[in-house]
């Protein structure tokens, strides 16, 4: 492939809270950001803490709302503004072609670690055999102890909710892929398998957007990095 | 394209007197999706239920359902017997006191299975079956399938009342505030259980409730009303994660972070 295929443009995007509660306060978070992610590609987003990287990969999610701009993902070959379409279409997006790995585990109270991964999996269209299988495949490698398998993630450790959240957001081949802080509390052999884990979906062609603090594992399935810290907007 | 199952055009409702229940509501909801209405009391949430479900004829504005299947239609311009075959068919609304969607002093089964023979179904053993069969799939134990539902407990009523509308397989229910008045733990149990069945059953829903936990569970967009208008609608993890409206942001910001 010679041509580089296009899978996200942010075009001068802008994102303010106003706190309605503190007299219609304004907190800028950033201003005309633009920048493109292709298949295959991995772009780091970096900038000191608070320069709105997680703000950005929200608003990416469509968890929220920009204040100006537009986020055009290609959803089924077409090209889709997933901050303005209507609400059905954004669920259809987060369906089928953007995974998201959140930084906090929030997921669903009291469903079993095996369930809530293969539900993801269902939900593209597998048969719950086969997302069991695929599920307790992914559980494997990511090392977290079988008798967890059955239970709710509410009582892991930050580790043990880590790689559920990234099974998660790995188990179906989305075209892009969204991950804040994915190694943030593995240790180093977690770690690494789920580098590799993230390699593999790189190489399968996922567009990824990460925020990652640890430069080690970065630079390893980094392309390039985009400052967000530059688009601060002044207040 | 996928067909809508419930339009809302414009939709209001005053009454007698002038109160105004609410005002201009419009939306469309598609087989399988979950629409969450929140707001505080005299919000005009109820009303709209009211509304939307054929109970409350709205003074401005059109509410239509796909029939059957057959396209949409405006609900109040259904004739009295298609109204009735629709709340028994393809409709189920989840009271919040199950005594008003239950029959006290007829049994747990026969409050399931009289739904199945209000549409027609006739061979006894079947009919039994297939309550048993839901009685057991909202957890309520075979052993108490023959009693009085005012034998029961809250929690247990309002599985029965579930299984009693899910029996008909709707298309579409109307659950309004469906854990209010129960025990922490028990809403726990009934909110895993609606959250099964919705997703199994592919069935839409419209919830009204105060409890933006429930919502959070249960619902994929969000409806934030307040003084009978809507004042913002999105994705129900944006509403409450980023909203924007000035009583959304009070809304959200009065519960304590669990």
């Amino acid at each position: 492939m010679t041509q580089k295929s296009l899978m996200l443009q942010v075009r001068n995007l802008r994102k303010t809270f106003t706190l309605h509660g503190r007299g219609g306060v304004q907190l800028p978070v950033f201003n005309d950001i633009s920048f493109e992610v292709s298949a295959g590609e991995c772009v780091a987003l970096i900038g000191s803490s608070g320069s709105g990287k997680s703000t950005l990969l929200r608003s990416l999610y469509a968890n929220y709302l920009p204040s100006a701009g537009e986020i055009l993902v290609k959803h089924h070959g077409e090209w889709v503004d997933i901050a303005s379409v209507e609400a059905r279409t954004k669920l259809e997006i987060r369906r089928e072609t953007i995974g998201y790995v959140s930084q906090f585990l929030r997921v669903i109270p009291r469903i079993s670690s095996i369930d809530l991964i293969s539900e993801v999996a269902i939900s593209g269209g597998m048969s719950s055999e086969i997302a069991i299988e695929v599920s307790s495949a992914l559980l494997r490698r990511l090392n977290l102890p079988e008798h967890l398998w059955n239970v709710p993630p509410a009582t892991f450790s930050g580790g043990e909710q880590q790689r559920v959240n990234i099974a998660m957001g790995l188990v179906r081949p989305y075209p892009i892929l969204l991950l804040d802080e994915p190694t943030a509390s593995l240790d180093a052999s977690n770690r690494e398998s789920a580098i590799e884990l993230i390699l593999e979906a790189k190489s399968r062609g996922a567009a990824i957007i990460a925020i990652c603090h640890d430069e080690t594992a970065r630079d390893r399935f980094a392309d390039r990095l985009f400052d967000v810290s530059q688009f601060k907007a002044a207040a | 394209m996928m067909k809508a199952l419930l339009e809302a055009e414009s939709v209001g409702h005053s009454y007698p007197g002038g109160q105004l229940g609410c005002e201009d509501v419009s939306f469309r909801l598609y087989p399988g999706e979950v629409l969450g209405v929140v707001g505080e009391s005299g919000s005009g949430k109820s009303t709209l239920l009211g509304c939307l479900s054929g109970m409350l004829e709205p003074s401005n504005g059109i509410v239509r359902f796909d029939v059957g299947g057959q396209g949409l239609r405006d609900v109040f311009s259904l004739s009295e017997p298609e109204r009735r075959l629709l709340m028994r068919t393809d409709w189920g609304i989840v009271r919040q006191n199950p005594r008003d969607g239950l029959r006290m002093n007829v049994s747990a089964g026969g409050n399931v299975g009289e739904r199945l023979m209000a549409v027609g179904a006739r061979n006894y053993g079947n009919i039994r079956n297939e309550a048993l069969d839901w009685l057991t799939r909202v957890e309520i134990p075979s052993s108490r399938v023959d009693d009085l539902p005012r034998t029961f407990s809250g929690g247990m009523q309002q599985r029965v009342q579930i299984a009693r509308i899910l029996v008909s397989k709707p298309r579409l229910i109307f659950m309004d505030e469906p854990t209010g008045g129960l025990d922490v733990s028990v809403q726990a149990r009934l909110l895993d259980l609606l959250r099964g069945l919705v997703r199994d059953l592919g069935v839409a829903a419209v919830v009204v409730t105060h409890d933006l936990a429930v919502v959070r569970l249960l619902s994929d967009r969000l409806m934030v009303m307040r003084q009978g208008r809507v004042v913002e609608t999105g994705l129900t993890d944006q509403v409450l994660d980023d909203p924007q409206h000035p009583y959304s942001q009070l809304l959200v910001s009065s519960v304590l972070q669990a």
